[in-house]
């Protein structure tokens, strides 16, 4: 599998990322983790005239907890680092729960958080938590900073509004208010496989009652599915079997899928169903272990 | 003088380590794509994006205004060298490089050969095809109707899209034995198109030289002899000027048999350029296009007593060749070997009726690590025994214990004609059934069953014939299916073992040493072992079917035994004694009379170069072709147990316990790894992985996101016993075992998982058993068949 002919830049400051980026007029690309534009390149699904490499740009590998709680993943931060953090399970559970099924061991090593959210693939697995979790991109550009919550980030499948000469430097996910639950479940047919469907849920409570939720949906449409309307059936209460019932009935009625030979349409509505249940009843469990 | 032992100098029973490892994980292998030869070209093909077309015209001026390209082929400059049409393996005609249609997705239709290989890739690009698409038939049902698209009007006398219809067995018998029947079972299926996938792609160095007018050709090639002899016909050179180099092998599993377009392209390039030309296949090219394994539906019934005795069996089936018939098979049967189905059973009346339609689908190939259909066969037989055992209310381990060959009626003719020749068939069942637990299964089931789980256990035994052939009734291009050792003992005692087979992972370097030690005395890692060239290996038909061990591993025996025979008369000469009062124990002849007195095989070999006895020929070399009598039946019980989560069809393996008697054991860890490869495949298989188009006849499968190769994570964990049944007729007593666990593994999860799904009234669910397909039968009570193309949207 060979590319098409590419430029190469291996800048030294974020800066001058910046600067190749405004000079390809939309003809360069970023290269973090490569783990999706390589095989892009190699299929020459993607043949753009220039890569600027961003790894050797400093500062942009963290993964911190800021003194409010909230997290900074930068855009260096690889898969396999949130996977190792150990100390994420409290307050980011759902980070926890997806983190070691994204991709496989070895693509975890490279690939990055915020690669995956700006590659918008409708089956990555970081959007839909991202958006459950209420993350914001923050991006960078030659006049300046601003930031974007996912949600409005994605524009479609592999689509993101960022512009050509802008850099995604960090994802931030806001901390809890209270106590934090959730969960991602993903069905996939092998490991390293792309989620057949999947459902990412972040929970805030206070003791038994849900104080905020959100919920979105992975490869069950043409882009991730924010389904946090349908979480809107838990907050103000406790998590009872027909709150719960509510956010799947909801959740399986945003899901857009279709089938293809991962599934019926159908049977990946119904996963979705059962995901959400799954999550949230163990959720329930949990609080009642609690208490 | 204390005997050798024949375990410490790694003969036979010895589970030494793999010689060539010890270069592969260095890195230090040397494949075809690690060859460079000064001045080589590089060569890329150019695809069809669609499945059925019309070429309306073909632009690559484009092409040719590139910088560094050389050469652009297309089918019209073929033709002029008649050479846009080759045969195949199995009578038919395949295009080189399309002419007037393309048949299926990723067909050939132009090559480039370039300065190197991203020029190449450029200029395929830059060259315009004009298609005229027709339509497009992706299943056998399409293929068959009255309306349907002609595929092969390019043959005169086609006027369907049948490719054969054949038949074997006793029709009349198996009617009056289903007159009789108390009870007839029935079962339907597909077994899906699936790919051998090797890791290394297929690819060739031609490389032409004029002064010399010889040709030679690195190339992954399972079965070096064979394409000399092709290239030969095909590019009308004589043998002696082809020189066909097999180098190390990134696995074959059946893909590395057939001749590939690109082979023949490549080769052409070096002549017309007089410059050595490289192609490597890429992933995609190779997944969509090369030689495939399955795609059958197959169809059949049992004639049963009340009493579990089966009486009779028909057997139909209906498989997809593609756009041509390019199975590299070597048998006198259309349908391969797909007639010994049910060899395991004692069953009086059989016949099959087979049908090959052509679809505009990748051609060729159909045997994945399997000896041509055995894998199709095995599977139906072990589907359709749990089905019989199911409508007869009948335990299924008993069922197949009454039904059994047993081992006092050896040798046994088949019902379709087959002769088998040993094994211990309820031993191995036995074995299975005690490792898995099998009594204790029903109390395991219901404590599942409280929590909401079902569990299933499904029994796969088989038995299937390895080793292809015997000369009567196989052969390739009227070549018959023998092979060769030849064994060149130095004066030092040391020696050099080439075979006509070919390894790629099956450890041929280190097991045929151990045949050696044993057979001589020699130690093991005194023996190298060369394969895959044909201007130095003896003639052979190469690597496949699990014919090495029970071909070529016989001729090596068979030529280390010629040597003992002529290291005796050695012997004698060195101890001044008759030939008849010497004794042979492992590494040492001597003196019958006073077993004190003796000369080791090094010395007999030393005393060949420089004191042999008067009139005798010097020297400690011979070469020994071996045709077997018989194939050699190895027996397998593969046993799963599953458990399905009925809320999402998801199941998981349990246990698996695999009881294979593949006779003497050479090498019982490469044996060990042999079954766990097969063991994973089978899972694969039956869990994952499947090749299928859509309605416009785009493969579905054609990248590995796509097609799925399992890892380590999800692979079950195998358990694995054995039992000893020594072939009767191969010189060391051994079987194949190459292909018992791709073959016979499959039934065993979908029996378990069939056998979760009891209650509900399903009888079926076609490979790969994904979770949705699982789900479907759960909820909605019916049979869930992989037939249809996929399903775009709902
Ligand atoms: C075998 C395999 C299996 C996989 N399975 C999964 C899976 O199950 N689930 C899943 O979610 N993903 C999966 N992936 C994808 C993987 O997670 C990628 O790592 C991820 O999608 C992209 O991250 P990256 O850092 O590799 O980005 P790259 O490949 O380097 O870039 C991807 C895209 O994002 C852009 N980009 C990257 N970083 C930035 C930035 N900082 N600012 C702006 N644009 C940027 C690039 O220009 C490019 O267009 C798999 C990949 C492979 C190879």
């Amino acid at each position: 599998m060979y590319p098409s002919r590419f430029g190469y830049e291996s800048p030294r400051a974020l800066d001058e990322a910046i600067e190749l980026l405004s000079r390809g007029q939309g003809e360069a690309k970023i290269l973090a983790g490569g783990q999706s534009l390589i095989p892009m390149l190699k299929l020459r699904f993607a043949s753009p005239e220039m890569l600027v490499d961003i790894n050797n740009l400093p500062g942009l590998s963290h993964l911190t907890v800021d003194p409010d709680g909230s997290l900074r993943v930068g855009a260096l931060c690889r898969h396999a680092q949130l996977e190792r953090a150990a100390a994420l399970a409290g307050p980011f559970p759902t980070i926890a729960a997806a983190a070691p099924l994204v991709a496989d061991p070895i693509v975890r090593n490279r690939g990055t958080l915020v690669g995956s959210i700006c590659h918008a693939d409708p089956q990555g697995d970081w959007a839909a938590v991202a958006i459950a979790l209420g993350a914001s991109v923050v991006a960078q550009g030659p006049s300046g900073r601003r930031r974007i919550p996912v949600a409005d980030f994605v524009s479609g499948p592999f689509q993101n509004v960022l512009a050509y000469d802008e850099v995604a430097v960090e994802v931030v996910f806001p901390a809890a208010a209270g106590t934090a639950a959730g969960g991602y479940l993903k069905l996939e047919r092998r490991v390293g496989d792309f989620a057949t469907a999947g459902v990412a849920v972040g929970l805030e409570r206070s003791g038994a009652v849900v104080t905020r939720a959100g919920m979105a949906l992975t490869g069950v449409g043409g882009a991730t599915i924010d389904a946090s309307e349908a979480a809107q059936a838990l907050v103000g209460g406790e998590l009872t079997a027909d709150r719960i019932a509510r956010a799947a009935d909801g959740a399986a009625a945003a899901a857009k899928p279709r089938g293809d030979h991962r599934g019926s349409a159908a049977y990946k509505r119904h996963i979705v169903h059962t995901f959400v249940t799954r999550i949230l009843t163990r959720v329930a469990d949990d609080v009642e272990r609690a208490a | 003088m204390t005997a050798l032992d024949e375990i410490k100098i790694g003969g036979l029973g010895a589970s030494r380590r793999r010689v060539e490892d010890n270069r592969f994980i260095r890195g230090k292998g040397n494949y075809v794509d690690d060859i460079v030869l000064p001045g080589m070209l590089h060569m890329e093909i150019l695809r069809s994006p669609v499945a059925h077309a019309r070429i309306v015209s073909i632009d690559t001026s484009k092409a040719w205004a590139i910088p560094g390209v050389r050469l652009v082929l297309t089918g019209e400059m073929m033709a002029k060298r008649n050479l846009a049409w080759m045969p195949t393996l199995s009578y038919d005609t395949q295009a080189v490089l399309a002419t007037d249609k393309v048949r299926f997705q990723g067909q050939e239709v132009a090559c480039v050969i370039a300065d190197d290989p991203y020029i190449a890739k450029d200029a395929c690009e830059a060259i315009v095809v004009e298609y005229e698409t027709l339509p497009v038939v992706v299943n056998p049902e399409q293929a068959l109707a009255t309306d349907a698209p002609l595929i092969r009007d390019d043959k005169e006398n086609q006027h369907d899209n049948v490719v054969f219809d054949w038949e074997v067995g006793d029709a009349a018998g198996t009617d009056r034995a289903f007159a009789q029947a108390d009870l007839v079972s029935k079962i339907e299926l597909h077994y899906p198109r699936s790919h051998p996938s090797p890791i290394e792609c297929c690819g060739s160095i031609a490389d032409f030289d004029r002064s010399t007018s010889k040709l030679t050709v690195y190339m992954t090639t399972q079965a070096p002899h064979i394409i000399r002899a092709a290239v030969s016909l095909v590019a009308e050179l004589p043998e002696h000027m082809i020189r066909i180099v097999s180098p190390d092998i990134g696995g074959g599993f059946g893909n590395k048999v057939p001749v590939y377009p690109g082979y023949v392209m490549s080769i052409l390039a070096s002549i017309l350029l007089e410059r050595p030309v490289k192609w490597i296949e890429d992933k995609t090219g190779n997944l969509i296009s090369t030689g495939f394994g399955r795609d059958v539906y197959l169809r059949g019934e049992m004639a049963l007593r009340k009493d579990g005795r089966i009486l009779g069996v028909r057997m139909h089936t209906l498989s997809d060749h593609g756009a041509f018939f390019a199975d590299a098979q070597p048998s006198k049967f259309k349908i391969g070997l797909m007639h010994s189905a049910f060899a395991a059973y004692d069953i009086p009346a059989a016949h099959l009726l087979a049908r090959g339609v052509y679809t505009n689908k990748a051609p060729g190939g159909v045997a994945y690590r399997c000896s041509f259909r055995v894998t199709e066969a095995m599977f139906f037989q072990e589907r359709m025994v749990q089905a019989a055992a199911d409508d007869l209310g009948m335990d299924q381990a008993e069922f197949r214990r009454v039904n059994f060959v047993r081992d006092d009626d050896f040798p046994h003719r088949t019902a379709f004609g087959f002769l088998t020749d040993s094994g211990q068939y309820g031993k191995c069942l036995d074995v299975g059934l005690e490792a898995i637990g099998y009594a204790d299964f029903q109390e395991r089931k219901k404590e599942a069953a409280s929590r909401g789980r079902l569990l299933g256990i499904g029994i796969s035994t088989m038995t299937e014939p390895l080793g292809a052939g015997n000369s009567r009734e196989y052969d390739i291009l009227g070549i018959k299916m023998f092979d060769s050792a030849e064994l060149r003992v130095h004066m030092t005692g040391k020696a050099l073992l080439r075979t006509g087979a070919k390894t790629q992972g099956q450890g041929h370097e280190t097991t045929w040493a151990q045949i050696v030690a044993h057979e001589l005395g020699l130690p093991a890692e005194d023996v190298v072992v060369e394969e895959g060239d044909t201007d130095t290996a003896p003639f052979g038909m190469g690597t496949y079917a699990s014919r090495s061990t029970p071909v070529a591993g016989a001729a090596v025996a068979m030529v280390a035994r010629k040597i003992r025979a002529k290291a005796r008369k050695l012997a004698a000469h060195l101890l001044e004694v008759s030939e008849e009062d010497v004794e042979w124990e492992l590494g040492r002849f001597y003196v019958r009379s006073a077993p004190n007195r003796g000369v080791t095989i090094q010395e007999c070999a030393a005393a060949a170069y420089s004191n042999m006895p008067d009139g005798m020929e010097p020297g400690l070399e011979n070469v020994a072709y071996y045709d077997p009598p018989n194939l050699t039946w190895p027996f397998a019980c593969y046993i799963a147990t599953v458990e399905v989560d009925p809320q999402t069809g998801v199941w998981d393996v349990l246990n698996f316990v695999a009881v294979d008697d593949c006779g003497v054991r050479i090498n019982p860890m490469i044996v060990e790894g042999q079954i766990m490869g097969g063991l994973t495949e089978a899972y694969a298989m039956a869990s994952m992985q499947f090749i299928t188009y859509d309605a416009e006849g785009n493969c579905v499968g054609s990248n590995y996101m796509d097609y799925l190769l399992p890892t380590a994570w999800e692979t079950p964990g195998f358990e694995l016993h054995e039992v000893v049944t020594p072939c009767p007729h191969h010189p060391i007593g051994a079987k194949g075992i190459g292909e018992c666990a791709t073959v016979g593994g499959p039934a065993a999860f979908v029996n378990a998982v069939m056998d979760a799904l009891k209650g509900f009234g399903v009888r079926n669910i076609d490979m790969p058993m994904l979770p949705d397909r699982v789900y479907e039968a759960i909820t909605t009570g019916r049979d869930v068949s992989g037939h249809p193309p996929v399903r775009q949207d709902d």
